[in-house]
């Protein structure tokens, strides 16, 4: 029974990549693919296959895995429903590190200038949730310090876009804030995955004190847990996580919200046991949304962040009307 | 046998003195009873002892250790917790939160033993809960969630309990009930330290009491030496009726001394 679920979204995942890899500008059969796929096709498939879809579904997977993880582990330590990357602000945080990169012409001269200066933005995030709120902070006031980050981080990006030297600056400035999956390549995975593979062991390396949490800090804290090195971990490997997401395929929201949520009962609300299944469900949830994105018949194709919000907006909303409800 | 034991204990906050040169100690199989009127600092004695509050002088002794030096996932296995108020932030069953006093024994995902299912199935015995297993702790009534919390923390099989205010909230049956249980693991070797505001559970059940009034130990000792006239006119401002019932005390609580 315990092992069900997790094994269940492992194979939805690799199903979702596979039908991530088929759809596209044109639709590619089995064969074809396959053969793309270990590089015994036509060149011209094989390309498309190799070098456009397949780093456009394995970013997908990571990066999913790495927000819902993400949100699983900050609703977890924070005992809030509501906590997210994107919600708390450290996504827009990572994007402002991303833009401050740009802007500075750093970005073309150092490879790894980006995902380090988008880690950097989300980390300073999440460390300045933790210290804005403190300890046993209600539902409300991380929140608001949420919104407080987020839109210092929204309007300092503004302003470095309205600053930017070149129009080239702007586009690429504002694919931060929009978010997207589109033209990426196997360098932006082999910059990106490494950060969030050490940033997926630090969190889930907090499964039990996690789960200690849900009597309180103090009782946590008698059962044994180190909450300062607790903390110390979660901040590192969010900021990581969703660092380097950003730093690939811009801000993407709701997906550490939205994933969570729909676990939650299935494993019994035990935060440790949701962990994987949220980067799992993630995963699947991200993919997903990038097929409906390439096959919603729009010029050009609508932004993977865009719709994500355009779905999780309106879910955050039901989710605040229902701990509202819960908390009376 | 002494099992914990804090050495002339003080803690200041904010220029405040919540706790002032308290010593204290308890042994295995005693239950021991923390009383005083509110503010007195019985719960900053609670957490100093459990190393959770930081202490400005004295210090604390845990099985003739200084428990400064005990590492901390090793004070999660012999030190059990019941807090005030039984917090529950998930709407999690009354199973899951009773396996939860496993979790100092257990790794990562907190895969379980034989040895973790049978503690849980103790517990659950002791404390009489066994047919709420699959209730969610947000439905259960005060008393039921108290004996579930209990339970959680009698599952880590402590040497030690310290629970703060367990009868808080409770009717006077599931009072009795509670302190029933405390007594008989007490008896069964475990040292026990309630907070207790109900005088007489205090005189009842608990071998010796603390009297703390304003952050100092105003009597320590015997239950009846400790509750007295002249003690509970001086922390409490009361006048109280002392009786005796089958070879036992009660206290009853009469007016205020003006």
């Amino acid at each position: 029974m315990n092992r069900l679920l997790p094994l269940s979204l492992t194979v939805a995942l690799l199903f979702a990549m596979g039908i991530g890899l088929s759809v596209g500008y044109t639709a590619l059969p089995l064969d074809i693919l396959w053969h793309g796929l270990i590089g015994e096709g036509e060149t011209g498939y094989q390309i498309v296959v190799q070098e456009i879809r397949l780093p456009r579904v394995i970013l997908g997977a990571v990066i999913g895995f790495s927000l819902g993880l993400s949100g699983a582990a900050l609703q977890g330590l924070l005992r809030n429903p509501l906590a997210e990357p994107g919600v708390v602000g450290i996504s827009a945080s990572a994007g402002l590190g991303g833009v401050i990169a740009i802007y500075f012409g750093l970005a073309s001269s150092i490879a790894w200038a980006l995902p380090l200066t988008s880690m950097m933005g989300a980390g300073l995030a999440v460390f300045l949730l933790f210290g804005l709120t403190g300890r046993d902070a209600s539902v409300l006031t991380i929140i608001l310090a949420g919104v407080a980050i987020s839109a210092l981080a929204v309007a300092l990006t503004s302003l470095m876009m309205s600053l930017a030297p070149t129009p080239w600056a702007v586009t690429e400035m504002l694919f931060w804030v929009m978010g997207a999956l589109k033209d990426r390549s196997m360098t932006d995975v082999t910059l990106t995955l490494p950060f969030m593979i050490i940033g997926w062991i630090f969190i889930l390396s907090t499964a039990r004190a996690l789960d200690a949490l849900t009597l309180g800090e103090e009782t946590a804290r008698s059962m044994g847990v180190n909450l300062r090195h607790v903390n110390i971990r979660l901040i590192l490997g969010t900021a990581m996580c969703v660092g380097a997401s950003v730093s690939a395929a811009g801000s993407i929201g709701f997906i550490g919200l939205v994933v969570p949520h729909l676990l939650r009962p299935l494993v019994s609300y035990q935060p440790s046991r949701l962990l994987i299944v949220s980067g799992l469900g993630g995963g699947v949830l991200l993919i997903l949304a990038d097929i409906a994105v390439r096959l919603i018949p729009s010029k050009p194709e609508i932004n993977l962040g865009v719709l994500t919000a355009l779905i999780g907006a309106p879910f955050f909303l039901y989710l605040i009307l229902k701990t509202r409800r819960e908390m009376r | 046998m002494t099992i914990l034991s804090g050495h002339h204990l003080s803690v200041i906050l904010n220029d405040q003195k919540l706790l002032d040169d308290v010593s204290f100690e308890v042994g295995a199989g005693e239950l021991v009873g923390l009383i005083g009127p509110n503010g007195a600092g019985k719960s900053t004695l609670l957490k100093s002892l459990l190393g959770l509050q930081d202490l400005s002088a004295g210090h604390v002794v845990f099985q003739d250790k200084p428990l400064t030096q005990t590492p901390i996932e090793k004070r999660g296995r012999h030190m059990g917790y019941v807090a005030q108020g039984n917090i529950c932030h998930w709407p999690m069953t009354v199973a899951k939160i009773v396996e939860m006093g496993r979790l100092p024994y257990q790794r990562l995902f907190r895969q379980t033993s034989q040895q973790d299912r049978n503690a849980v199935e103790a517990a659950f015995c002791a404390f009489d809960i066994e047919h709420l297993k699959d209730r969610l702790v947000s439905t259960l009534s005060g008393g039921e969630r108290a004996r579930v919390m209990l339970a959680r923390a009698f599952a880590g099989q402590p040497d030690i309990l310290i629970a703060d205010e367990p009868t808080a909230d409770l009717d006077p049956g599931h009072q009795l009930h509670v302190m029933n249980v405390l007594r008989e693991q007490a008896r069964k070797g475990c040292a026990i330290v309630v907070v207790l505001h109900d005088l007489n559970l205090a005189v009842r059940f608990c071998d010796r009491l603390y009297l703390l009034d304003q952050g100092c130990l105003k009597s320590c000792g015997e239950s009846r030496t400790v509750v007295n006239a002249t003690n509970m006119a001086q922390a409490y401002g009361i006048e109280a009726l002392i009786g005796c019932h089958e070879a036992q005390d009660y206290i009853v609580p009469w007016r205020l001394t003006s």
